[in-house]
């Protein structure tokens, strides 16, 4: 066997490191797979075409944008902020605990999608934090800020993850069910998800834990704000750390892939 | 019956609003690029199906041919000011939350109503139900709010330009994913998985088999492309077939273990990139980096779920 096929995804590990940018790396990446498969060059743009295609449902969700982009315009981040600004005892990490609580049981029932990064995080859950982190830390500075936005879209897919499976008509327990029938282990959908029950646990357990640490953080004048993640090892944020242009999204590294810069 | 082909075209006529008002917008320096980087996602939604294969292969190639030489731009769309948005925001009140929750509970109850009326397919019926409640919600703002005509879209062109070639990065993965899957790239990486097992041990074969499903998540972005490969290299064969574990143990924790890989990717950009795109975040991997923390613990317990719940 060769491992000549891997090449693909050396060059999105080195293409996401260097910066460069990702519509173009993956597409390097996938005409570089394909003809080191062996197929022809006209076969590998039609099937990654095809591919395209057939998932276009993935881009559906910037339908929401001119709700949200209107009520923006009337002031509702705004209004989000003085709901939880008036709360005196709402915290970033209670606010964020009852909507991983919220979201994993939403999605454990199958609704995924009443939820999500432009439904919720973007238009509530990123400013009713800003705000309450601005009542437990007055002088937040910029790279707190993004720490906080960053832990509401975090919990959003911590929720949605560690919820979702345990719904029996999702996606990836379809999938199981039909990997496992083919290959001679029958098993109904209800056998799989309720295994995925410790596992929720688990994950509002150490996620919650998480955000009541971010309180304290923010709660005590002398912790720093928007470090690097203590258990990551990345050490990368923060003012002026990193900030590759606005029209260069994903132009950091991968978590894992080790980078000359910034460290220290 | 309503499928998933209207929402398609409601979608396209979005995206072909975003791409007349790009045109339009004298703001922005490179206009033209992102009315036409916009035109041609509406083009995919309203006739993709109608292109063939190569046709939407060379429509691909065009949009990132746009986005990788910078083509597109930011304009400076006049919008209201932070003092009109607090006073507005003073005036209307929590009632400005109304039309936001439209959406979700149209989804909700969209969901609950109609799954077995035959009226929407059934397999798309939150989606489908996602999308009436973005008109429902337009329609509640036109009444209420009485904005300029085009308002909507012109603040919603705003926003898909923050995010920018960033909105389709997703869609190019899961691409790329099935590009990959034709050349055999899972069983390349499920054979590599298979050989490093020693032979005998039960603990090393769970932490092979979990881990090695986090990292093949993390280089594909997606879970769902991590599963076959893993449980026929290592999931199937070994922890099933040879130390007898429950199947459904083995398989549901397995992806669970692979979640775990999605949430430290960049890969999986719907979830990591996008939101910090959406959320104007100067380093774009902070949202992978605020998932690190509970990802890799969650790991370590997907991992001794296995061992304690399967055998």
């Amino acid at each position: 066997m060769t491992y000549l096929p891997l090449l693909g995804i050396l060059i999105v590990v080195l293409g996401f490191a260097l910066r460069l940018n990702p519509l173009l790396v993956v597409t390097i990446s996938a005409i570089a797979t394909g003809l080191i498969a062996g197929k022809p060059l006209l076969v590998v743009i039609a099937a990654f075409g095809k591919a395209f295609n057939d998932n276009r449902f993935v881009t559906i969700i910037w339908i929401l944008l001119p709700v949200i982009g209107l009520l923006e315009r009337y002031g509702l981040q705004q209004r989000a902020r003085t709901l939880i600004g008036g709360m005196k005892r709402a915290t970033v990490g209670r606010l964020l605990i009852a909507y991983l609580l919220f979201r994993q049981i939403t999605a454990s029932m199958g609704l995924t999608s009443v939820a999500g990064q432009a439904q919720t995080v973007r238009p509530l859950v990123a400013p009713m934090a800003e705000a309450a982190a601005e009542v437990q830390r007055p002088a937040l500075d910029e790279a707190g800020r993004e720490r906080v936005k960053a832990f509401a879209a975090a919990t959003d897919n911590v929720g949605l993850f560690f919820g979702e499976d345990i719904f029996i008509a999702i996606g990836s327990i379809l999938l199981m069910v039909g990997f496992l029938k083919q290959s001679g282990i029958v098993l109904a959908p209800l056998d799989l998800s309720v295994y995925a029950i410790p596992s929720a646990i688990c994950a509002f357990l150490i996620h919650g834990a998480r955000l009541l640490w971010l309180d304290r953080t923010l709660a005590s004048p002398s912790a720093r704000m928007g470090r690097g993640t203590t258990e990551g090892g990345g050490g990368v944020e923060g003012p002026g750390a990193s900030e590759p242009p606005l029209h260069h999204p994903a132009g950091g590294p991968p978590p894992h892939a080790s980078h000359g810069e910034a460290e220290g | 019956m309503i499928t998933l082909q209207h929402l398609y075209i409601l979608t396209g006529l979005i995206f072909a609003a975003f791409a007349i008002l790009s045109a339009r917008d004298r703001t922005n320096g490179k206009r033209f690029g992102n009315a036409a980087f916009w035109a041609l996602v509406a083009t995919s939604f309203f006739v993709g199906d109608l292109l063939g294969d190569l046709g939407n292969g060379v429509l691909v190639l065009i949009l990132v041919a746009l986005a990788g030489f910078g083509a597109l731009g930011r304009g400076n769309t006049p919008t209201t000011s932070v003092e009109e948005r607090a006073a507005s925001s003073a005036r209307r009140g929590n009632k400005l939350f109304l039309p936001a929750l439209i959406i979700p509970l149209t989804a909700l109850v969209g969901t609950l109503v109609f799954k077995d009326s035959g009226w929407i397919d059934p397999k798309q019926v939150t989606v489908i139900s996602l999308g009436a409640g973005v008109l429902l919600a337009l329609a509640a703002c036109y009444a209420w709010l009485r904005p300029p005509v085009l308002a909507p879209l012109d603040e919603g062109r705003r926003l898909m330009d923050q995010v920018g070639w960033a909105a389709i990065l997703p869609q190019m993965l899961a691409a790329l994913g099935a590009v990959f899957a034709l050349a055999g790239v899972g069983q390349v990486v499920g054979g590599i998985a298979g050989r490093v097992l020693p032979e005998g041990s039960l603990i090393a074969a769970i932490l092979v088999y979990a881990i090695g499903m986090a990292a093949f998540t993390l280089i594909m972005g997606n879970a769902f492309a991590a599963f076959p490969v893993m449980m026929a290299a290592v999931g199937l064969p070994i922890l099933i077939h040879h130390f007898h574990g429950d199947p459904a143990a083995v398989a549901a924790i397995g992806m669970l273990a692979g979640f775990c890989g999605t949430l430290m990717t960049p890969m999986a950009a719907n979830f990591n990139i996008v939101p910090a795109a959406l959320l104007d975040l100067k380093d774009r991997n902070a949202v992978v980096k605020a998932q690190v923390g509970t990802a890799l613990p969650l790991l370590a317990c997907n991992i001794a779920l296995i061992y304690f719940l399967a055998f």
